[in-house]
């Protein structure tokens, strides 16, 4: 079986970056964040980056980190509202920044991972996210295209990995992470527990072997809360 | 007299309906999920990838991995799915779910709603709120009636950049409840706060509306 483990997440970042790449990450929030090769990626001191994920981290975790350190020039995002430094570094025009609605980013990320070059969507028909794209009316209703997103490289958290590249996610940590990991020729896991192949009953594996090159080991599991919000025992 | 959040929220559930799927928006719409009708069945769905909430956690329930849309620490309950986002919005953008209730900072008197952006000051994004209202068949609003200046909220034009042009099928705000029954009509006024005058409330509003 091809070894597709590497021992650190430096290792397995090594000779795939380059300045004014596009990396794709997966991710909610702060859940199901590849936390780990994040920071092997700051470390790396790879600049110029265009990101492609749903969120920005916050100030001082996930890709905040990145844009402490001035290495994203650009971003696709749907909502950035928890990162104070992202707001001001595109308030400023420091960061090029390209809002698209969550759903789109999504369909544009599975698209990408899926040789579909553009689709149509209702989804912001006349509004600004529309604005210069070519529109098309179906049984009466307006229609925006949106072309597909791939990236150079992308970057996921799973729970387990198997021996093969099989990943599982784990309950809301999963998001992103199954599309995001199929929109480039080249996507590292990283997982919180390498498995024997055949540990993920094959009914149930989240993301197939093909679409993962490399895997690391999630020595980094923070998972931090961004609202911790409990009820008292009824 | 206004009605104050609990209240905006309480009567959206009214709107609710047995067998349901519902979105919940992040603000006075997450209320709506602790003030169900008693006896009826929603399944309350999170763009992020869940359908299927169940309450806040216990302390000891709290699990990283489990949040909801608004990045709050949630539960699952017996028929939770969990799904990845691309699957998550396809249900939205494929019309599967029955209601979304989400905030506002302008619906206009077309059904046009803004909610996403205030150039040069707020700059958040839209997250799945396009998807939502132009995806959902019924889209229930909830908002102040009035800004914190003063200034309606409820416009003849959408000043702010739109989140979705004619998506608004209800409002509800802390002075009054709007409805209309297609796309095509002005709102109608079905209800009013407390000694809420229809005076009052049009001196209120920049929107036409009947009643």
């Amino acid at each position: 079986m091809a070894n597709k483990k590497y021992d650190t997440a430096q290792a397995a970042l090594d000779g795939l970056l380059f300045d004014g790449m596009t990396i794709a990450v997966g991710g909610f929030g702060l859940c199901g964040l590849p936390e780990t090769l994040i920071i092997a990626l700051r470390d790396s001191g790879v600049r110029d980056l265009t990101v492609i994920s749903n969120n920005a981290g916050v100030d001082d975790w996930g890709l905040g980190l990145l844009l402490q350190t001035r290495q994203i020039s650009r971003m696709v995002s749907s909502y950035v509202g928890e990162n104070k430094e992202f707001e001001r570094q595109h308030l400023s025009g420091e960061i090029n920044l390209e809002f698209c609605p969550q759903g789109t980013l999504a369909e544009r990320i599975r698209a990408g991972g899926a040789g579909i070059p553009a689709f149509y969507t209702r989804t912001g028909a006349g509004t600004v996210v529309g604005e210069g794209k070519e529109e098309r009316i179906f049984d009466g209703e307006r229609y925006i295209m949106e072309t597909a997103l791939k990236a150079d490289l992308a970057l996921v958290k799973a729970w387990r990995g198997d021996d093969k590249g099989n990943l599982l996610y784990r309950k809301t940590a999963r998001n992103f992470n199954p599309v995001v990991a199929t929109c480039s020729r080249m996507t590292i896991a990283e997982v919180e527990e390498f498995v024997p192949a055949g540990a993920i009953p094959a009914d149930a594996v989240h993301t197939p072997s093909v679409y993962i090159r490399r895997m690391t080991l999630a020595r980094i599991n923070e998972k931090r809360v961004e609202k911790l919000v409990t009820r008292t025992e009824d | 007299m206004p009605w104050n959040r609990q209240q905006i929220a309480a009567r959206a559930a009214q709107e609710l309906q047995d067998g349901w799927y519902v979105n919940l928006g992040i603000g006075i719409p997450t209320l709506v999920a602790n003030l169900l009708p008693e006896g009826i069945d929603i399944t309350l769905q999170s763009e992020n990838g869940m359908l299927g909430l169940g309450p806040y956690p216990t302390p000891d329930q709290v699990d990283p991995d489990l949040i909801n849309a608004g990045k709050e620490t949630i539960t699952e309950l017996p028929g939770t799915s969990y799904v990845s986002s691309a699957e998550s919005f396809a249900m939205v953008r494929g019309g599967h779910m029955d209601a979304t209730i989400l905030g506002s900072l302008e619906v206009a008197e077309n059904g046009d709603m803004a909610n996403w952006i205030i150039p040069g000051k707020m700059v958040k994004g839209m997250g799945g709120a396009m998807d939502l209202v132009s995806g959902t068949p019924r889209v229930i609003v909830l908002m102040d009636h009035c800004a914190r200046d003063g200034s309606p909220k409820f416009r003849k034009h959408c000043t702010l950049p739109l989140t979705g042009l004619n998506v608004v099928d209800m409002l509800v705000t802390d002075l009054a409840v709007f409805k209309r029954n297609n796309r095509q009509g002005l709102f109608h006024l079905v209800e009013k706060a407390p000694d809420v005058s229809l005076d009052y409330l049009q001196q209120k509003s920049e929107a036409q509306f009947t009643w």
